[in-house]
């Protein structure tokens, strides 16, 4: 296991998100003035109600759209996109391929033949543990192994910058602590940084160091807090008097930004 | 062991259960060969019975031993003719197949290309073959071109607009991801596009396969035996002008047979290449 990260204060900064704005067609305002300084290792949580801007700054920051105004800027130039994995809220997987196949395809893109990258591949099915099933079509799994091969996916090229929009979503709540659970094993293991959209008080609380409230109409940042209890967290966390208290003053600031939006 | 007690009750009344389903299932199986068939011997039956005692003369309707008798006197003809049709409909299927690919992959590349081009694609699918087929026979020379540009107008058209639709419909997700490690458009077609549009593709082909049977036989009908030889269809219209109603049944029965023989393959090929993850192709329990 890799040692555990720096004080949230004295990360190097990955990426910088300075007055970003999006207007949609000209009059709807997704996100207004956002600042985010992304450190190298923070588990950062989006949290807020939908149509608050989350998945727009996804989008923003993985360059699919760009900002009205402000910048988004990589510390030390410009990234590749190597630099980036990125998990959405259905698993997204190519139904016509088999699991290794789906994991492959980042490595594909970049002209990588499957002999050259097998290592990497099922490196990262068995770190997600479907090493067994790499050869099964994405039809056969549940939605939870669904989800982990996304997020195979997202980390074979040890990225380092993970997106995550609603990952979990979808799923029962067995599956998504068990998953929550695993997402943290992972990012200690690969060491990467992650960003993660939620609506959920209690995931972003026990995943992250770092939450982000967001409120809607406009889009915006109302209010960030650290969750400064230390990694590695495990089951008895979720039931500690600590997460309590950070899962109060969590949901306290949220209905606060959907208080104002209202 | 109490608990296992229930466990050792159980099975004998869910094995019943099962059985009878898998006498069902068994029944089902043999059902959808046994009945269509039953139904064709009844026809058959009802069809001779009803020319023998009605005494219809054979000039009208031929009875089916008769029809048989032509189909093996008449097959040294038949199976030559069948061997022409064949060839036009699959010549025409298989320039459909790559014009319609190939007009789709265009139109989904470049909009200025679908905008220019699709409602001409629109106008010849519309416009029946029967009404075009003599211009083209006025206007191309060589006969036989004419009726497989019949036949391959009348295939083209599903595959181009299924392929189309097909090509277009990859998810939108899966395309952000191509977008975001920076895939070329090459790399879009071949592992995001085309698998995406394989299915559709399959449809229309199916479809096709049918239509350009028709288109050969539109061809033969209209064109005739200069362009193409003597095939099936030019064999019925020939048999009708001279009464020969034994051989008009014998050659409608094997045009036929060939639309089956086309739709099962086109089926079989469809099957095997979506078998492994396309929801239509996968049988559930
Ligand atoms: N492509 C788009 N065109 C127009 N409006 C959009 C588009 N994407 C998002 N929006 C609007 O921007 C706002 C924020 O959306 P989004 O970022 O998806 O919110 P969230 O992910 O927090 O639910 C919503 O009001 C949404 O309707
Ligand atoms: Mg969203």
């Amino acid at each position: 296991m890799a040692p555990t990260p720096p004080p949230v204060g004295s990360r190097p900064r990955l990426l910088d998100m300075t007055h970003v704005e999006k207007v949609f067609g000209g009059d709807v305002v997704a996100l207004r003035d956002m600042n985010l300084a992304v450190n190298e290792g923070d588990f950062i949580s989006l949290l807020g109600p939908s149509g608050c801007g989350k998945s727009t700054a996804l989008r923003l920051i993985s360059d699919l759209i760009h900002p009205t105004s402000g910048s988004i800027r990589w510390v030390g130039g410009q990234h590749g996109s190597d630099d980036l994995g990125v998990v959405f809220q259905e698993p997204t997987l190519m139904p016509w391929a088999t699991v290794a196949q789906n994991v492959w395809l980042p490595f594909r893109l970049k002209g990588k033949t499957y002999a050259s990258v097998k290592d990497e591949i099922l490196e990262a099915l068995k770190l997600v543990g479907l090493e067994k099933f790499q050869n099964a079509y994405p039809r056969e799994l549940s939605g939870g192994m669904k989800m982990r091969v996304s997020i195979a996916r997202a980390m074979v090229t040890k990225p380092r910058l993970i997106l995550m929009d609603e990952p979990f979503a979808a799923l029962d709540e067995i599956t998504r602590f068990k998953l929550n659970n695993d997402l943290l094993e992972l990012k200690a293991k690969i060491g990467c940084t992650v960003i993660f959209v939620t609506h959920s008080v209690f995931e972003s609380v026990f995943l992250s160091d770092r939450i982000v409230v967001m409120a809607a109409r406009p889009g915006r940042v109302i209010r960030e807090l650290t969750v400064d209890a230390p990694y590695p967290r495990h089951e008895d966390f979720r039931t500690s008097a600590e997460y309590a208290a950070f899962c109060r003053e969590t949901s306290d600031a949220l209905h606060i930004a959907i208080g104002e939006a209202a | 062991m109490t608990i296992a007690d229930p466990a050792t009750n159980v099975p004998p009344i869910r094995d019943e259960e099962e059985l009878a389903r898998a006498r069902t299932a068994h029944i089902h199986r043999v059902a959808k060969w046994t009945l269509p068939s039953l139904v064709m011997v009844l026809t058959i039956l009802a069809w001779h019975l009803y020319v023998t005692i009605a005494e219809v003369p054979h000039y009208i309707l031929p009875g089916p031993v008769l029809v048989a008798q032509k189909m093996v006197e008449d097959w040294a003809l038949l199976w030559p003719a069948m061997i022409v049709t064949s060839r036009l409909t699959l010549l025409a299927l298989a320039m459909a197949v790559v014009g319609g690919v190939a007009l789709a992959v265009a139109f989904t590349q470049s909009k200025w290309a679908e905008m220019s081009f699709f409602p001409y694609a629109v106008i010849l699918q519309v416009t029946p073959v029967i009404a075009v087929a003599p211009l083209l026979q006025v206007y191309v020379e060589s006969a036989f071109v004419a009726a497989l540009l019949c036949a391959w107008i009348v295939a083209f058209f599903p595959i181009l607009s299924n392929t189309t639709i097909g090509l277009k419909s990859a998810d939108h997700n899966l395309s952000d991801l191509f977008t975001i490690y920076g895939a070329t458009r090459w790399q879009r077609l071949r592992y995001l596009a085309a698998p995406s549009a394989l299915p559709f593709f399959l449809g229309g082909l199916k479809i096709a396969g049918g239509l350009a049977l028709i288109g050969a036989v539109v061809a033969e009908f209209v064109i005739g035996r200069a362009g193409t030889g003597l095939g099936l269809a030019s064999t019925l219209l020939e048999a009708s002008y001279r009464f020969n109603f034994g051989r008009l049944y014998a050659a409608l029965i094997l045009i036929s047979l060939m639309g089956v023989l086309i739709f099962a393959v086109m089926s079989l090929i469809s099957h095997l290449s979506l078998r492994k993850w396309h929801e239509s192709a996968i049988k559930r329990e």
